[in-house]
């Protein structure tokens, strides 16, 4: 057995409802599909006992009425679980922060970009947007798009969506 | 003596003399020492992921590659690879061998750039005039491979747009013979001048503990004992085809990385030998198509800085769906804060340089206006060069006098 079966074959055997959820999409490349109320066990599974020690990023995208998270994990040997769960938007999903204190920065462009929340997030300046840019808008939601020229943009009364919850700054 | 603590606060940045880009440090000082570091980044965001959104892939492609000025090469490869993914093309052995020929010697000048700058950081100038006069040799035969000195253009999906013919090989040899000479006598010197040993070693001090924690990753890491190397851990291109060693370091401090990026210096010499001496025949590019079916890849590609790690998400038509892009120069950011604590503010320039964050580099052609009413003019890379040459010869400096230990670099 490979180690990228090795991974599959553990997180089934630990979580037997995600069977049908977890495919192999080449050597090294596993992709995990979970519900918001197991993500915090299957995640915390994945760094503490199977040996996940690398937090390469968090991709955020906007899927219509939710947001859909993953985290890209990586351990020693090259072997990648990209962990995919959704949330509707305004809901807050956990902080990883406890387990990866460099995930702030990932988190917070989360914050930013998509207007998502995040619970237990320590306090800090948001990233990657200016201080002076609204807190409602979120340019990687799928229906924001710059009013005209790029100053424009900033300005509130841009073509933007309704707020989604106040964004920490 | 009075009980309560004196801290003085000092920004750096976002804009400052100290920093070759735009980012901001505030420091608390406690006496000449660094009690804490807040950080503030984004100051250079462009928006190039939604604007990924809006174009096509292949519009993408360049896109991507004007995401950093010095390893363009590593976001357009990272990109490519993850696309190519999703569309299961099968890109000719050859074009991969090219994609890691250009992604090595990008390594070269890159690593070359970084020893000149650590070089100016602490006061030692004439590193970096030697180090950049070197590095000359792999830039100007860049573009001779591929047309640009940065921003190759090269990438293309389903393989390169360029082929290297067999009268190009031996000149990369060349260069290669001549570089690693003069990389032996920077490892020489590293290890036997002890005023420059003296002041990188316990300089930006960070922990294998905290290097794994705060996500660190490529030299930086790697100089905290950190074993990791995309390249062999989750190889990609030609990287299974060729022997080569991961270098790391237990210094845990600037002296460490500097060790670790001479060391990756000869390897990539290494895999350039090997690389030129077993290309493969045959075609450079798989026909793709247009719209791309649906489907995401993640791409993890190591570039000079570190891991680069690019997403993308397809939906079946020719742009994009999402595309995320993970610099590494983001996730050593994280690892500042606590290579700055406790230390001297002196060294903050150095340790924040010891990341290597990226910054631009320059344009092969610059176009003159004449003062007077004269007519546009261009001057050639040839002529840009001579230009300025001449400028200092007519000042009394001749660059063509000086001769190096360990070979002539030009």
């Amino acid at each position: 057995m490979s180690e990228t079966e090795a991974v599959k074959a553990g997180l089934e055997a630990t979580f037997p409802q995600l069977a049908a959820s977890v495919r192999i999409q080449r050597e090294r490349r596993v992709w995990v599909d979970v519900p918001q109320e197991s993500f915090p066990q299957v995640f915390e599974h994945l760094v503490k006992t199977m040996g996940f020690s690398t937090l390469c990023t968090i991709t955020g995208l906007d899927v219509g009425a939710d947001l859909e998270f993953i985290y890209h994990l990586a351990k020693d040997g090259g072997v990648m679980v990209n962990l995919k769960t959704r949330c509707p938007k305004g809901r807050s999903i956990r902080t990883v922060t406890p387990f990866f204190t460099g995930a702030s920065i990932y988190e917070r462009e989360l914050e930013d970009l998509l207007g998502a929340r995040v619970e237990g997030l320590p306090p800090g300046p948001r990233y990657p947007l200016p201080d002076e840019w609204p807190t409602d808008q979120h340019p990687l939601l799928k229906d924001w798009k710059p009013a005209g020229a790029p100053a424009a943009a900033a300005a509130p009364d841009a073509a933007a969506p309704a707020p989604q919850g106040e964004t920490k700054t | 003596m009075s009980d309560i603590e004196h801290i003085v606060q000092i920004p750096v940045g976002p804009q400052h003399p100290a920093l070759k880009e735009p980012e901001s440090f505030m420091i608390d000082l406690r006496g000449e020492k660094i009690d804490a570091v807040r950080m503030r980044f984004g100051y250079n965001h462009r928006g190039i992921e939604k604007g990924c959104e809006q174009r096509s892939y292949t519009q993408d492609l360049y896109l991507v590659e004007r995401i950093c000025g010095i390893c363009s090469y590593s976001h357009s490869t990272a990109f490519v690879q993850a696309v190519e993914e999703i569309a299961g093309l099968e890109v000719p052995r050859r074009a991969l061998y090219i994609r890691t020929l250009v992604a090595e010697l990008e390594r070269v000048h890159s690593h070359l750039l970084w020893l000149g700058v650590a070089g100016h950081e602490i006061g030692f100038d004439t590193l970096l005039m030697y180090t950049w006069r070197d590095r000359e040799l792999v830039m100007i035969l860049l573009a001779q491979l591929t047309g640009n000195r940065v921003n190759y253009g090269l990438n293309t999906l389903g393989g390169v747009r360029r082929d290297i013919t067999s009268e190009q090989l031996p000149s990369i040899l060349k260069v290669v013979d001549s570089l690693e000479e003069r990389t032996k006598y920077y490892i020489e010197l590293a290890q036997t001048e002890e005023t420059l040993r003296q002041r990188l070693a316990n300089v930006g001090k960070l922990s294998k503990e905290d290097a794994l924690a705060l996500g660190a990753v490529g030299p930086t890491a790697r100089a905290s004992g950190v074993d990791r190397d995309t390249r062999r851990d989750d190889p990609y291109g030609a990287y299974r085809d060729v022997s080569f060693k991961v270098v790391t370091d237990n210094h845990c401090d600037v002296y460490g990385r500097t060790v670790v990026r001479l060391g990756e210096l000869m390897e990539a010499y290494s895999i350039i030998r090997q690389l030129v001496k077993n290309m493969p025949d045959g075609p450079i590019l798989v026909k793709a198509p247009r719209r791309i079916p649906e489907g995401e890849a993640v791409s993890r590609y190591e570039a000079p800085r570190g891991e680069d790690v690019h997403y993308v998400r397809a939906n079946g038509t020719e742009k994009p769906e999402r595309v995320k892009v993970r610099a590494p120069t983001l996730a050593n950011t994280q690892a500042v804060a606590k290579m700055l604590e406790d230390g001297y503010l002196a060294d903050l320039p150095i340790v924040i340089a010891a990341i290597d964050p990226c910054f631009s580099c320059t344009d092969r052609m610059i176009g003159i206006n004449d003062h007077g009413s004269g007519p546009r003019r261009v001057m050639s890379w040839e002529e840009l060069s001579r230009y300025g040459v001449d400028f200092y010869r007519r000042k009394g400096i001749d660059p063509s006098r000086i001769t190096l230990r360990g070979g002539s670099a030009a």
